[in-house]
């Protein structure tokens, strides 16, 4: 008996965006990276086309973010400086691009100046040639004052500014438009507040095309089910022809990891957990890797063993 | 939703008109407006105007010089057909085959050749299903002629044949139950179509009997429709029922997305 063909059939694909910008295209980057493209789910090439790997970008922070000593030192006494942070991921860990986020313009931290962030986006920009991504504080109304410089400062630079949600996107949409960036588009876990958000950006004049949704990233063991399905069922409708859910999407793995007790608390708080340093890096790998698996494209990431680890599932798998 | 335009019909009077006097512009304005709204194919009827070819390729490209939404023809002679065919820019829609074994020996064959997609109304030579296991059976015999040509699941649109609610009140139930019955045939099902407007035909109130039908039509697996596409209630209610099915994803300004993307 023959055996029916059981290969799903998907009548679209996922955008294909493009950041960071060479000299040829007005830009200083070496190199540009570019995600999406796929015309089935994950991995399951004998499907359809997967012509672009999921990537991993380098967290860096301009002040050093409130992690755990086993983490900080694992990446090294460049966590002290934005630039050389930026330079260590991209020479040592193998990024293939840099995350920059504005922590220290937090009101309720260190309350950083607007031109001090984008102080930091210049020097980054100019210690590193890979694309970068260039995230606010979280704060709305900060963002609204820190990402038209920080975007001003990047300015043919293409890259990708996070983040657009239903509060801000005009602002960001403005800026994005104005200096030639890419949009993350941010929703809270809720499906129907991402596909909002991007018809919001289509209304306001911006591409989807030049969209990365984002719907925030949950550590793995406090709602990581949730983002994951929803990952998941982006990337069908997406599939399906729904033009509005087409975009590739991003995980802030590293971002949210270390805000969870199992990846910061060592063993004298939980015994029998095993030491955090190692703990830490196999916490942030399980998380991405689990999100690889539902359809994510971009990858922020910090511990290298973790990096190390993703890096090779995806060159296994791909 | 596919949404099947169904304006330019010659069954339609200045359609007609247009047809016999050669006047384009008629043609033109329908398949741009059903486009400009969301129209998936444009449907293109010769009726009774006239039966040469020529006339049909004729239609076709106007529609094509203006829109570049496929074409549903609306035709089942074969000689017919193979010219329009020719004239599709797009793999086009055939509107439609019974489930009379010549008729579908005919057809299919030419389907399969352009690659193109084929409706088949669930009657045979002994005229229009009475019931629900009348219009399963000839389904059956469609998808099973139709996967012998080598047509997959999606080229095939099953029509359960609609009939007027006013004069034909039972048969409203088992179209229902039929169309329930022919997502069963395959996985991925084949497409399940109607043609809207039969159900209101003669009725005083048409838009909401439309409405009502369609609805019940999507629960029940309808993913297709000939239908009146400017009629924006009736679009707005097709995307209802497809997210209450949980078909699409739901956002608060779904409708307007829909307009937006259909304007393009």
């Amino acid at each position: 008996m023959q055996l029916p063909d059981v290969k799903e059939k998907w009548t679209s694909k996922i955008n294909t965006v493009t950041i960071g910008a060479t000299k040829d295209q007005g830009g200083t980057r070496g190199k540009t990276v570019t995600v999406g493209g796929a015309s089935t789910l994950p991995f399951l090439k004998f499907e359809g086309e997967i012509p672009h790997k999921p990537v991993i970008a380098g967290f860096v922070s301009d002040v050093v973010p409130d992690w755990p000593e086993p983490i900080l030192g694992a990446i090294g006494k460049e966590v002290n400086s934005p630039v050389e942070w930026a330079q260590k991921n991209v020479q040592e860990f193998g990024v293939d691009l840099i995350s920059l986020k504005m922590i220290g313009a937090d009101p309720a931290g260190k309350n950083a100046k607007p031109e001090e962030c984008a102080k930091v986006v210049e020097q980054v920009l100019q210690a590193v040639d890979v694309p970068l991504i260039i995230w606010g504080c979280g704060d709305d109304e900060k963002d609204n004052h820190i990402l038209p410089e920080c975007s001003q400062a990047g300015k043919g630079e293409n890259c990708l500014i996070g983040s657009a949600k239903e509060s801000n996107y005009m602002t960001v949409v403005a800026i994005c438009k104005a200096d030639k960036h890419k949009i993350i588009s941010e929703a809270p876990v809720d499906i129907n507040i991402g596909k909002q958000v991007n018809i919001l950006l289509q209304d306001a004049g911006y591409d989807l095309k030049d969209v990365v949704m984002f719907q925030t990233t949950a550590a793995l063991g406090y709602g990581f089910d949730y983002v994951y399905t929803i990952i998941e069922r982006c990337r069908i409708a997406g599939l399906k022809g729904d033009n509005l859910m087409a975009a590739p999407q991003i995980c802030d793995v590293a971002g949210e990891t270390y805000r969870v007790k199992e990846a910061v608390a060592d063993e004298d708080v939980l015994p029998g957990w095993g030491k955090l340093e190692k703990r830490g890096a196999m916490w942030e790998a399980a998380c991405a890797e689990g999100y690889l698996q539902a359809g994510s494209d971009i990858f922020v990431m910090a511990q290298p063993n973790a990096i190390k680890s993703v890096r090779k599932t995806i060159d296994t798998l791909l | 939703m596919i949404l099947i335009g169904e304006r330019v019909n010659a069954g339609f009077k200045d359609v007609k008109n247009a047809i016999i006097n050669k006047d384009g512009n008629v043609i033109k304005e329908w398949a741009r407006k059903q486009s400009e709204v969301g129209a998936s194919y444009i449907d293109v009827n010769l009726g009774t105007a006239s039966n040469k070819p020529e006339d049909l390729c004729w239609m076709i490209e106007l529609v094509q010089e203006v829109v570049d939404t496929p074409i549903s023809i609306d035709n089942n002679k074969p000689n017919m057909l193979k010219d329009a065919m020719k004239v599709c820019k797009k793999p086009p829609l055939v509107n439609s085959t019974t489930a009379v074994e010549e008729k579908m020996n005919q057809l299919f064959p030419i389907v399969a050749e352009y690659n193109a997609s084929i409706i088949g109304l669930v009657m045979d030579e002994t005229g229009s299903p009475a019931n629900a296991d009348k219009r399963v059976e000839n389904a059956a015999k469609l998808m099973e002629k139709a996967m012998e040509f080598g047509l997959s699941p999606d080229q095939l649109y099953l029509d359960p044949i609609v009939m007027p609610l006013n004069c034909m009140q039972q048969q409203a139930k088992e179209i229902l139950a039929a169309a329930n019955q022919f997502q069963l045939f395959s996985d991925p099902p084949c497409h399940i179509v109607c043609g809207l407007t039969n159900i209101s035909s003669g009725a005083k109130h048409t838009h909401i009997i439309n409405r009502v039908f369609m609805t019940m039509m999507i629960a029940n697996g309808c993913d297709a429709v000939i239908c009146n596409v400017l009629d924006e209630e009736l679009v707005n209610t097709i995307l209802t029922a497809e997210l209450i099915m949980n078909k699409a994803i739901y956002a608060d300004s779904y409708i307007e997305a829909f307009r937006k993307k259909a304007k393009g």
